[in-house]
């Protein structure tokens, strides 16, 4: 029987095709990324890179380290994603809870994914105008305000699809044994939706650790480690970019090595929010 | 007419969805220690009736109660009485089965640690006790700390009967408690609730009047909101005195 050929076999190997080469496009440049920044960071990398800062002449290709901007991305990241959870968790309890599906939600969460979509150097550039008009210089403080921004909306809209998702007759199930408001809550409500909210703050912290172009004019780059909010922060991917930027091949090796370690930070909290959905979210009611 | 004393009494109950009155007038008695059945077509109030008598129609928008329910000769509708204190007095057990987001131990826990009905150190021996009455203990005693959402929904069932009781309830509703599980899960359920019996007011909600006919030592009828009959199973299933009752008992509607 000629069942081989029909138009919707046609249809289907083709489809098949189209899977299979964009699935190994994406694998593939994975791959090429990792293989790059292996290939050329590795020889570079070294205890000192991790331990210390730029000593003198650093930049011309001698001694010293990128202590500052691990330090300093460490510091940036972190204290964006501190100040975007407080304004993103209430945000998102307002949105789910209280306006769910009324048109007010619709045009938040409309303007939320516009937000989440903006190029992170207009943000820079946001953060910059109003870092002027606070009197502020480039700094520690400046970097956090201009990454909060950042991860707002991304955390906001990952914690509105998990709290959205409690099905309703979970709070019920509690009631039901004498609950009150606050146990069920505290016990039930919250066993069910952490998991969820924390791979939505890691989510937004590995943005926001990555990003270059708005930490650009709102933190500057120093070769110190900072002391206080004010000072300016350096941050590794611009310590990537500045490295690249210089004309010794010694610097560019360990622009790589830099930009390996940036990886290693990202992947580690990309594989720890799997983890924590892993473990954690084992017992979420679905 | 009943043998058994009154546990729960209803006066004059009247609830409302909105503009939609939902149950009329409703006055009847539910006997202690014994399984009463409301039935009825669809649609019926039924489940609102449940509902009233542990304040959860309440939880839906837009709701509104009037009449007396008396549990033990009290008004569960006094403003001034404790909510938690009446739904730990009357468990629900409810027509989808709905673990808590914890293991199967911690679910059977939960209420024994919310309301402190026995000490902690003597958990263990009473997570045991109650799974052993909803007949899930040896499903389940080696994987007491696996999450309770990998149980099949028959054993979920069960779970919430467990956890249920586990509160030390004194009444045992049911909205079509069975109805969402295989015919073996349901049977077990039914044949959970008839050991129970002897402890427990037990009101079930149920569309099928055969289950009605196996459970049931009373039975309520209902029909748009009201009470048509009430009274002895058997009598209301042999002899119905009003012609709804009649035409629905044979299969009319």
């Amino acid at each position: 029987m000629k069942t081989k050929w029909k138009p919707r076999h046609i249809e289907e190997t083709i489809m098949k095709i189209l899977m299979i080469f964009s699935f190994s496009l994406i694998i593939g440049s994975l791959g090429w990324i990792l293989f790059t920044i292996l290939i050329k960071g590795l020889p570079s990398l070294s205890w000192a890179m991790l331990t210390q800062t730029p000593k003198g002449g650093y930049y011309l290709g001698k001694e010293g380290g990128i202590l500052n901007a691990i330090v300093g991305s460490l510091y940036l990241a972190a204290g964006g994603t501190i100040l975007a959870v407080l304004i993103a968790f209430p945000t998102a309890l307002f949105l789910s809870v209280y306006v769910n599906k009324k048109r007010w939600a619709v045009i938040v969460r409309l303007s939320l994914d516009i937000l989440w979509g903006i190029p992170s150097i207009v943000y820079g550039a946001f953060g910059f105008l109003l870092m002027l008009a606070m009197g502020l210089r480039a700094s520690l403080l400046g970097g956090i305000i201009t990454l909060a921004f950042l991860e707002f909306p991304i955390m906001t809209r990952a914690m509105d699809e998990i709290i959205q998702r409690i099905p309703p007759d979970l709070p019920l199930a509690a009631y039901a044994l004498g609950s009150t408001h606050f146990e069920t809550a505290l016990h039930v409500i919250t066993r069910q939706v952490i998991p969820g909210l924390l791979t939505a703050v890691l989510l937004a912290f590995g943005r926001a650790i990555g990003d270059a172009a708005s930490v650009l004019f709102t933190a500057g780059y120093t070769d110190h480690i900072p002391t206080s909010l004010s000072q300016p922060v350096a941050s590794l991917p611009l310590a990537v970019f500045f490295q690249l930027a210089t004309p010794y091949p010694e610097v560019q090796n360990r622009a790589y090595a830099s930009a390996l370690i940036l990886t290693i930070l990202v992947l580690g909290v990309s594989i720890l929010s799997r983890w924590i959905s892993y473990h954690l979210d084992r017992y979420s009611i679905r | 007419m009943y043998s058994n004393e009154p546990h729960i009494e209803t006066n004059g109950l009247n609830a409302y969805y909105g503009n939609i009155q939902a149950l009329k007038n409703i006055s009847i008695v539910i006997p202690r220690k014994q399984i009463t059945m409301i039935i009825g077509p669809s649609g019926c109030g039924k489940t609102s009736l449940l509902k009233c008598l542990n304040r959860f129609f309440e939880l839906s928008p837009n709701t509104s109660v009037t009449g007396e329910v008396l549990t033990d000769g009290e008004n569960i509708y006094n403003p001034s009485i404790d909510i938690t204190e009446i739904r730990k007095k009357a468990g629900l057990l409810a027509q989808r089965p709905y673990p808590l987001p914890m293991s199967i131990y911690d679910n059977v826990a939960y209420g024994i640690r919310i309301h402190h009905t026995r000490p902690r150190r003597e958990m263990d021996h009473w997570v045991q006790h109650y799974l052993e009455i909803a007949g899930l203990w040896e499903e389940v005693k080696d994987r007491l700390h696996s999450p309770a959402n990998n149980l099949s929904i028959g054993q979920q069932q069960r779970l919430c009967l467990a956890r249920g009781l586990a509160v030390e309830p004194e009444i045992i509703l049911g909205d079509e408690p069975t109805s969402a599980l295989d015919p073996i899960s349901a049977q077990n359920i039914e044949s959970r609730l008839l050991d129970l019996k002897s402890q427990y007011t037990i009101i079930l909600v149920t569309h099928i009047l055969r289950q009605a006919r196996r459970l049931a030592d009373y039975v309520i009828f209902m029909y748009l909101g009201e009470v048509i009959e009430a009274g002895l199973a058997e009598q209301v299933f042999n002899h119905p005195q009003h012609e709804r009752t009649q035409a629905y008992l044979s299969g009319v509607f």
